[in-house]
């Protein structure tokens, strides 16, 4: 009889492994998921995790996705450090695309280093005032993040789609919903000529580092930490929760509103309704993927990256439908959660229960 | 005693993953005996209770019940077979009367005739003196009453054997002798007992035989009423540990901390309420606030370190308004705070001891703008495990890794290296080894001497009769009189325990 019992102390190794572990098993699904449809299963992998990366142009698309992934779940990291399950990073991305849109159309004829800056900053803000209306929600009403961040991000969806069918709609863009392309001052510089690998995966890049100093060295990471694991403690030691609250939403406001700003300054280069397919919500799989350390959501929003760009492979390579990255996604995340239930917990094979008359065989004294 | 055995256990042992809680233990329980089984938290004994009431199975041993081999499989079991057992923490439904609680408890057919099981409950009620209503709501009742109708359902069940888990701990003085005359009734009755406790005098005074146990085994048996407490209390720990503190008298100077009419509102329905608490705390004395559980200590600590805000009246530091005061800004004035609960709240259980000392001690130069100083955050953390004895691995030992003891003294020796003018202390020695318990005494000994006020919240008697300078009691939410210990008797102070005061009169006698 197999039995689930609680290990005295929480594996370490498995803690680590458990990520790699989901890994194999995504894979392996794959390979079964691939037969069952008649494909042939060792090209459909080799298309989803190795073709779109065997070049330098597949490695900067890599990049240029890796670049929103990582700051969201930077934010996020800091959100579910402290237990706060802020599900809104997608809210956040998509008002900070909407912000950083509305002023670079103003600018579209202005040039100048400040340009820019300022583009980032109106997407920034904007993705810190979608947090701070969940922060405040939680902190003054008690209202649940979860729910209230869900629901903001439909909104932020519906605000988006009312700008670009109405007024940032390009007046001479034959009716299609989009912006006006932005002006060559308010575009994110390359890091890669030849590629559109652009600085926006610098931004992702320092967020992780950020995330690593704000935990490993500063105190209010540690307080962070604290809330999240014991908010008694914390309330004995005078950590303010609502301050920390509100540090953390507004730290994910801003790094995912980042990242939606720098999409549309980015490969993109204007306001399309169709700005993120779903980093906001991948971006919670890489949190957990990445074990919430810097160096490991740095290496699972790379891998999570690969799932739409491979997913894309297989759309143009096999005639596959798009769902398969979300397929990939769901899978790696429901293997992650089962996998770790074996950091707390171990299998052990039970022996047969016991007969009463064993507890009182003679035999059984002797080993004392 | 009478010949009859009752209960003779065998050689029991019991072994969880990484500790042999019970390794081979031997006991006997005559017909009508009163037993005590004594020990230091985790000696073994709550695991002993639950191999005998069938909620754990023994890997080796036996038991043997009035003659025959048995196995118990379940409580169940062995409420049929007579073994009635009353937890530490009662097992009642507080939204059921009293008769529902029982009948809970019996088989079906009993249970269904509630007017003859009425009948019953208020005659064996009556029999042994514990006066009780079957139709009142258990929440109505006070803890003492509760505890009673734990042992009538026993007595109902026609237990003739009862186990009583340190049934002492929740009750006031007064209580103790009625509980006790009741269980010496019990007995000459022929019922045995099984007392579970480590207060030894109360074990001297009522049990015939004793059995001591220590880190598993058996370390010793005696009758209690012709050896010394000193004697039973070596057993307890073995031959190489201090048994108590000898405390010099106090030095009392100017007043530090002065609490006028304080008011705090329950904020949850199962909290208390704090009404007009008044007192004064001197410089270099200790004072100890005794009560039943749940009677305002933990409100009054929490108005004091800050979690809570008071809704009326004042905390004054050295003239300094406490109220709107963070629990940051207090600790910067001086004030330390050592709550009840270690785990969960004294520190975070899964993070290193030296993370838990940031927990509280930033202040002492631990943090520099916003960064953590790790080196010097580890050397406080060294210094407090070396000057207080903590065995562990060392300061990256996680905090639930520690003994209850060593993690009370880590986390007592962390609020003592800030020097603090004042220390709200709660229960610092429940549930601790007599070694540590020592050594928490003394530590807070010697921070009165240096100048320090402190407020000793306890339940246990002994410690404050021992340590504090003047004591008074906490019931509902409202504070009695504080008396000096020497002219203050336990009696006295079990009257003010059950609420037997007039709080107008606080004020007055707190001098």
């Amino acid at each position: 009889m197999l039995l689930l019992e609680r290990r005295p102390v929480d594996s370490s190794l498995m803690r680590w492994a458990s990520p790699v572990l989901a890994l194999v098993l995504t894979v392996i699904t794959g390979f079964v998921l691939f037969l069952a449809m008649g494909k042939d299963p060792v090209e459909g992998l080799t298309f989803f995790f190795i073709t779109p990366i065997s070049d330098l142009i597949g490695l900067a698309e890599l990049g240029l996705k890796m670049a929103p992934l990582l700051l969201c779940a930077a934010g996020l990291t800091v959100c579910y450090r402290a237990k706060l399950w802020n599900i809104g990073a997608e809210g956040h991305f998509l008002m900070g695309a909407l912000g950083a849109s509305a002023v670079a159309v103003q600018l579209v004829d202005a040039s100048g280093v400040w340009v820019l800056p300022v583009v980032l900053v109106a997407g920034v803000l904007a993705g810190m005032l979608w947090a701070a209306i969940a922060a405040g929600l939680k902190t003054h009403l008690h209202c649940n993040e979860i729910l209230t961040t869900i629901m903001l991000n439909y909104i932020a969806l519906n605000l988006l789609l009312y700008a670009v069918h109405g007024p940032l709609k390009d007046p001479y863009g034959f009716g299609f919903p989009q912006s006006v392309m932005f002006g060559e001052s308010a575009l994110l510089p390359d890091l890669i000529p030849g590629t559109r690998l652009h600085l926006g995966l610098a931004f992702g890049l320092l967020a992780a580092v950020s995330v690593w100093v704000l935990f490993a060295r500063s105190f209010i990471g540690f307080q962070l930490n604290v809330i999240g694991q014991d908010h008694r403690a914390a309330a004995f030691a005078g950590f303010g929760a609502r301050r920390l609250t509100w540090f953390a939403f507004l730290v994910g406001g801003a790094t995912a509103g980042l990242a939606g700003a720098s999409e549309v300054t980015g490969p993109i280069g204007q306001l399309v309704p169709q700005v993120s397919p779903g980093y906001g919500y991948t971006a919670i799989i890489v949190v957990f993927l990445g074990r919430m350390h810097a160096l490991g959501i740095i290496a699972a929003s790379a891998l999570l990256a690969l799932t739409f760009i491979g997913g894309e492979m297989l759309q143009i390579a096999m005639n596959m439908p798009k769902a398969v990255t979300g397929l990939f996604q769901g899978l790696l995340l429901f293997y992650l959660l089962t996998c770790d239930a074996f950091i707390h917990y171990r299998i052990r094979l039970r022996a047969p229960v016991r007969k009463p008359t064993r507890v009182a065989a003679p035999a059984a004294t002797q080993e004392a | 005693m009478t010949a009859a055995l009752r209960l003779k256990l065998e050689n029991i042992v019991k072994e969880y993953p990484g500790c042999r809680a019970n390794d081979g233990i031997d006991l006997t329980v005559g017909a009508g005996e009163i037993h005590a089984l004594l020990g230091e938290n985790g000696a073994g004994k709550s695991t002993l209770m639950k191999v005998i009431y069938g909620v754990v199975q023994p890997d080796e041993g036996r038991m043997i019940w009035n003659g025959h081999p048995v196995t118990v499989d379940s409580p169940a079991r062995a409420r049929e077979m007579g073994i009635g057992m009353v937890f530490q923490h009662f097992s009642l439904f507080e939204t059921l009367t009293v008769a529902e609680n029982i009948a809970l408890g019996l088989p079906a057919d009993e249970a269904r005739d509630r007017r003859k099981l009425d009948q019953r409950i208020r005659e064996v009620s009556g029999r042994y003196g514990m006066a009780l209503d079957p139709r009142r709501y258990v929440s109505t009742l006070s803890v003492g009453e509760r505890q009673r109708v734990e042992i009538v359902r026993c007595l109902i069940q026609e237990s003739t054997l009862l186990i009583l888990d340190e049934p002492t701990s929740v009750l006031t003085p007064q209580e103790v002798t009625a509980l006790f005359a009741t269980l010496r009734q019990l007995s000459s009755e022929g019922c045995s007992i099984l007392f579970i406790s480590h207060k030894l005098e109360e074990v001297r005074s009522l049990c015939h035989n004793a059995t001591v146990l220590r880190q598993g085994k058996v370390s010793g048996g005696c009758r209690p009423g012709e050896v010394s407490a000193v004697d039973i209390a070596r057993l307890m720990v073995g031959d190489d540990t201090p048994i108590s503190t000898q405390v010099s008298a106090a030095q009392a100077g100017d007043v530090l901390l002065g609490v006028r009419n304080l008011g705090c509102k329950r904020r949850d329905p199962f909290g208390t309420s704090l009404t007009d608490v008044s007192f004064e705390l001197r410089q270099g004395e200790i004072v100890g606030i005794a009560g039943v559980a749940g009677n305002g200590q933990d409100e009054l600590l929490k108005a004091l370190s800050g979690e809570i805000r008071p809704d009326r009246g004042s905390m004054d530091l050295d003239s300094m308004r406490m109220n709107a005061l963070s629990p940051a800004q207090r600790r910067k004035l001086g004030v330390a705070v050592v709550p009840e609960e270690r785990l969960g709240r004294g520190a975070v259980p899964g993070m290193s001891l030296a993370q838990n000392a940031l927990l509280t001690a930033s202040g002492q130069d631990l943090v520099d703008r916003g960064i953590i100083r790790f080196g010097r955050v580890r050397a406080f953390s060294r210094e407090v495990i070396r000057r207080f004895g903590v065995r562990c691995t060392g300061e990256d030992s996680t905090a639930a890794s520690l003994s209850g003891g060593n993690l009370q003294k880590y986390i007592i020796g962390r609020e003592a290296l800030q020097n603090p003018r004042l220390l709200v202390a709660s229960h610092p020695t429940w549930g601790v080894d007599v070694g540590s318990a020592v050594a928490i005494h003394e530590a807070l000994v010697k921070l009165r001497d240096e100048g320090a006020s402190i407020l000793l919240i306890s339940e246990d008697l002994d410690e404050l009769f021992q340590l504090c300078s003047r004591i008074g009691a906490l019931c509902e939410g409202r504070l009695s009189p504080l008396a000096c210990t020497a002219e203050l008797s336990i009696e006295q102070l079990g009257e003010w325990m059950a609420g037997g005061f007039d709080s107008g009169e606080a004020s007055h006698a707190a001098a």
